[in-house]
């Protein structure tokens, strides 16, 4: 193994140690923490050069070689950027969670699920394998739950957990077929084979379904409308998931895979159809709920849900200085986005309050957070000299083109990014300027852990345009390269260049000012228009799973009517129905067997056991058919014996003991009648099924009998028994050496049916609820 | 059933069926038995004791759970097999070995152990079920 591999894990193992840490040393154990992804920053950071010379790393372990699967990474220009992000600001986020909830007695547990989480992003973005992708995405969707609901005591904060897993899940088992569906087409199972055999799977009939596979993943985890609604939900999570989650990892995940398998999946019409029309619908949707918001966290949601559209937009485009763009405007929003929902939690967390109308004039009070703010919030508005600008210059340079398409797609784009404005203007601005407003809390500016974060990233922002050039060569360049899979330069550069991408920018700047100076106003029309609309995804995804609930209830309820003999009857019945209709379908009926030849005791004993029988079925009361059914039992076990089977024959004594005193102890507790009468109607059903059953049994048995024996296995087992296995005892070496595996798998299901035969015991008897408790959205 | 024969003789009848379990599975890799069938025999002396003598009775004799003693079984099953990654071969590879106490050469192996595994699981779940439907005709 690489020192890179044990790099990638180092967050899991942080993940573990981080409970005992802040157990012992409290909240400042974080920046002991705050070491592993640093160190994993820096040493992913050693790859930049390589990357930038335009080369790929790969390298890993084989996981379950007879799946294909391994444990493989590929570091190129794509995955590098993200990995970078995710450690680094991964770093800040643990820092910020200490200060966050420094006196929240579940801190360790809370860094545990990040860390966690970290890797599990890590692994979506390095992974190489196809399967170590499918698993790491899981991860994602399964730690972000526990982390939305990392207050669970609140009914709104479960609801959002469980939402984002079912939304974010659905998706991932997409994702499985799509892998799947790749592999199958063109026989590869790591990506970085794949993305040069793009042609394969593009020429391929079953392009479509791989495409809408990966696309149902996409766009479920980085909330493309109409799945856009978990996002804002998932906001109910503290301040440091949201800022993590919804920044620069997890929701970024779907656009990384479109990113990703933009060499594969990618220029065809479909794909660039399909991608800038999702797109430009999230972002306007989104955009125009934002407006509407009130509160910082919620209004930086939704922003979040209408970059990722403009990101999938530009991802799907299909020109090299669009996807320059996206990769421009991705790294940018990763930093301001992070920076900003920072800055929502400690304006939050210091002054009592997230309500933008119950905020202002905090800046001599928050100084340094001030300053954050303005400087993402600018970047945010795409104001110079920010990477934020060159992002929106480099999309307005690429999509701003004179066919129609492309003009109703730049029209609609400068409205969401003018509306994108006003929100950061909003956020940077309100809380800040103005007249001093009297918050719920004295307010005043948090403590380092807090603001080391927002400031760290803001200034990132900054100091990435300055040092453009920098920028282009190690990060812009070589992810543009390694999405698009052909050589891309970047060049963007903070300058006014006079042309049609400055006069884009000129019309998004004033329509965002004039919307800006009518926020409340345009505020309030957003809000009627939705109380007349009055119904959306969120609603509808309720009405879903109580519609699922409702459904498996009708079905349990037919399947589980809880009457024993209707279980038994039925599945008496298919089995003897199945077994004489393929003997019949087939033409393997058994042939009449010949009347065999045995000694007076073997005559005896079958004799015995068909008395035990007769006994079973003219027994008065209960307790006497089953006492009768163990002559039977009894009589079978010696023929057994006498037939040279001795473990059989033993094992079969024991279990006809234990049968019958079990089923006694039963009936002593179940109140019944002593006697059993019923309608004559029933018996004869019962005796049909009985025959149907035991009937097609014996054909069974006979068919297999008259096949020819093939001694195959016999002959090893008794040629080797005594070899390999040092046993005489050719079943008992079966059971314990030979087959080994499946006893395991016995005994374990020996031992749950144990713990559940106890549990049913012990249950009493209670209504039955069914209801399913629904928990309506905030709202 | 609660005669005072029964309740008299029960306990020396469960000895003599638990040691007869311990023979049977014991002897199981070269004569008829095994630990499957080795479990039974002593579940049913347990199923017997508490018929006669009472649940408490078995309950405090056995000391542990029966479900406890299941799982233990189960756990020392799946270790067994578990031995063999020290010596880089597949799970479940039987490996043996040779042990002297005195004079007496005695064949250890983890087959042995996975089929005590075995036995604990049925010992355990079996005489479970038949002490908690026991248990219930009492109240």
């Amino acid at each position: 193994m690489s020192v890179t591999l044990y790099i990638l894990m180092a967050p899991f193992l942080a993940a573990l140690l981080s409970p005992v840490l802040i157990r012992f040393l409290g909240h400042r154990a974080v920046w002991l923490l705050a070491l592993v992804p640093a160190f994993v920053f820096i040493h992913l950071s050693g790859y930049l050069p390589t990357v930038a010379a335009g080369e790929a790393v790969t390298g890993g372990i084989q996981w379950v070689p007879s799946l294909g699967a391994n444990l493989s990474y590929l570091i190129d220009g794509l995955s590098l950027t993200f990995a970078l992000l995710i450690s680094g600001i991964g770093t800040l986020i643990i820092l910020y969670a200490g200060g966050y909830l420094s006196s929240h007695p579940q801190l360790g547990r809370f860094v545990g699920f990040l860390f966690l989480f970290m890797g599990s992003m890590l692994w979506v973005v390095m992974a190489d394998g196809l399967i170590a992708l499918f698993v790491a995405w899981e991860l994602t969707s399964i730690t972000s739950f526990l982390l939305i609901g990392f207050d669970h005591n609140r009914a709104a904060s479960r609801r959002a957990a469980i939402q984002a897993l079912l939304v974010t899940g659905a998706g991932g088992l997409s994702l499985l077929a799509g892998v799947v569906v790749l592999n199958r087409i063109s026989g590869m199972t790591e990506l970085s084979l794949l993305i040069n055999g793009g042609d394969v799977v593009r020429d391929s009939p079953y392009y479509l379904l791989a495409l809408i596979l990966v696309l149902g993943a996409a766009f479920t985890k980085s909330a493309q409308f109409p799945f856009h609604f978990w996002l804002p939900n998932a906001m109910e999570a503290p301040t440091p998931v949201s800022a993590f989650l919804h920044s620069a990892t997890m929701v970024k995940a779907g656009v990384y895979m479109l990113m990703r398998l933009n060499p594969v999946l990618g220029d065809t019409a479909v794909w660039e159809t399909v991608l800038p029309l999702f797109g430009i619908v999230t972002l306007v949707t989104a955009t125009l709920l934002a407006v509407r918001q009130t509160d910082l966290k919620l209004m930086l949601a939704y922003t979040t849900v209408g970059s990722l559209g403009l990101l999938v937009m530009l991802t799907g485009f299909g020109s090299e200085r669009a996807i320059e763009g996206a990769v421009y405007y991705l790294v940018a929003h990763a930093l301001f986005k992070g920076g900003l929902f920072m800055v929502a939690g400690i304006v939050d967390h210091e002054s009592g309050t997230r309500d933008i109308r119950k905020l202002g004039g905090l800046r001599k009070a928050m100084p340094i957070t001030f300053a954050a703010a303005a400087l993402a919030g600018l970047s945010m508005a795409g104001l110079p000299p920010f990477i934020g600008f060159i992002a929106k210059e480099e999309i307005y340079a690429a999509i701003g083109k004179g066919d129609l398409w492309s003009i109703s797609l730049t029209v609609l784009a400068i409205f969401g990014n003018a509306l994108m404005l006003v929100i950061g203007a909003a956020l940077a601005i309100k809380p800040f300027l103005g007249a001093k407003v009297e918050t719920p809390k004295h307010a005043h500016e948090g403590p380092v852990l807090l603001w080391l974060g927002p400031l760290t990233l803001s200034v990132m922002g900054l100091l990435s345009a300055l040092f453009a050039s920098y920028s282009n060569h190690f990060i812009i360049s070589p992810m543009s390269t390694a999405v698009a899979g052909t050589g891309i330069e970047a060049h963007g550069v903070v300058a006014f260049h006079i042309g049609l991408p400055l006069l884009l920018s000129l019309v998004t700047i004033g329509l965002g000012i004039a919307i800006f100076w009518k926020l409340d106003t345009a505020r309030l029309i957003m809000a009627r228009v939705l109380h007349i609309i009055g119904w959306g995804p969120d609603r509808g995804f309720d009405q879903v799973v109580a519609g699922i609930v409702r459904l498996s209830v009708a079905i349990t309820r037919v399947l589980q009517n809880g009457r024993m003999e209707a279980y038994m009857t039925s599945v008496f019945l298919v089995f003897g129905i199945s077994v004489w209709l393929s003997l019949i379908h087939f033409g393997e009926l058994p042939a009449w067997p010949s009347f065999p030849s045995m000694t007076f005791y073997e005559w005896g004993m079958m004799l015995l056991a068909l008395l035990g029988l007769i006994a079973v079925l003219t027994a008065y009361n209960r307790l006497t058919a089953i006492v009768s059914l163990g002559i039977q039992g009894f009589a079978v076990a010696v023929i057994f014996m006498l037939f040279g089977a001795p473990d059989l024959s033993f094992t079969q004594f024991m279990v006809e003991t234990l049968s019958v005193v079990i089923l006694a102890l039963v009936m002593t507790r179940l109140t019944l009648n002593k006697t059993d009468r019923r309608p004559m109607r029933e018996t004869v059903f019962d005796f049909a099924a009985a025959l149907v059953a035991g009937s097609a049994f014996t054909a069974l048995l006979l068919a297999v009998v008259g096949v020819p024996f093939d001694p195959a296995l016999s002959e090893f087992f008794s040629a080797n028994s005594r070899v390999i296995a040092h046993g005489r005892n050719i079943v008992n070496v079966i059971i314990v050496d030979f087959r080994g595996f499946d006893t395991l798998g016995e005994i374990a299901v020996v031992m749950i049916t144990g713990l559940a035969i106890i549990a049913l015991i012990r249950v009493k008897q209670r209504k039955p609820r069914f209801e399913y408790e629904l928990e309506g959205p905030d709202e | 059933m609660n005669t005072v024969i029964f309740r008299a003789v029960a306990p020396y009848l469960t000895a003599l069926m638990v040691v007869f379990s311990v023979f049977i599975l014991l002897r199981g890799h070269n004569e008829p038995g095994g630990g499957f069938i080795g479990g039974l025999i002593a579940a049913s002396a347990f199923a017997m004791y508490g018929i006669s003598n009472g649940v408490a009775a078995v309950r405090r004799s056995l000391y542990f759970h029966p479900i406890s003693i299941a799982g233990f079984g189960l756990l020392l099953a799946g270790l067994s097999g578990a031995l063999s990654v020290f010596f880089h071969v597949p799970y479940l590879t039987g490996l043996w070995t040779k042990v002297a106490i005195g004079s007496v050469e005695l064949d250890l192996s983890t087959p042995l152990f996975f089929d005590i595994g075995v036995y604990c699981v049925v010992v355990g779940a079996i005489s479970a079920i038949a002490l908690a439907l026991e248990e219930r005709q009492a109240d």
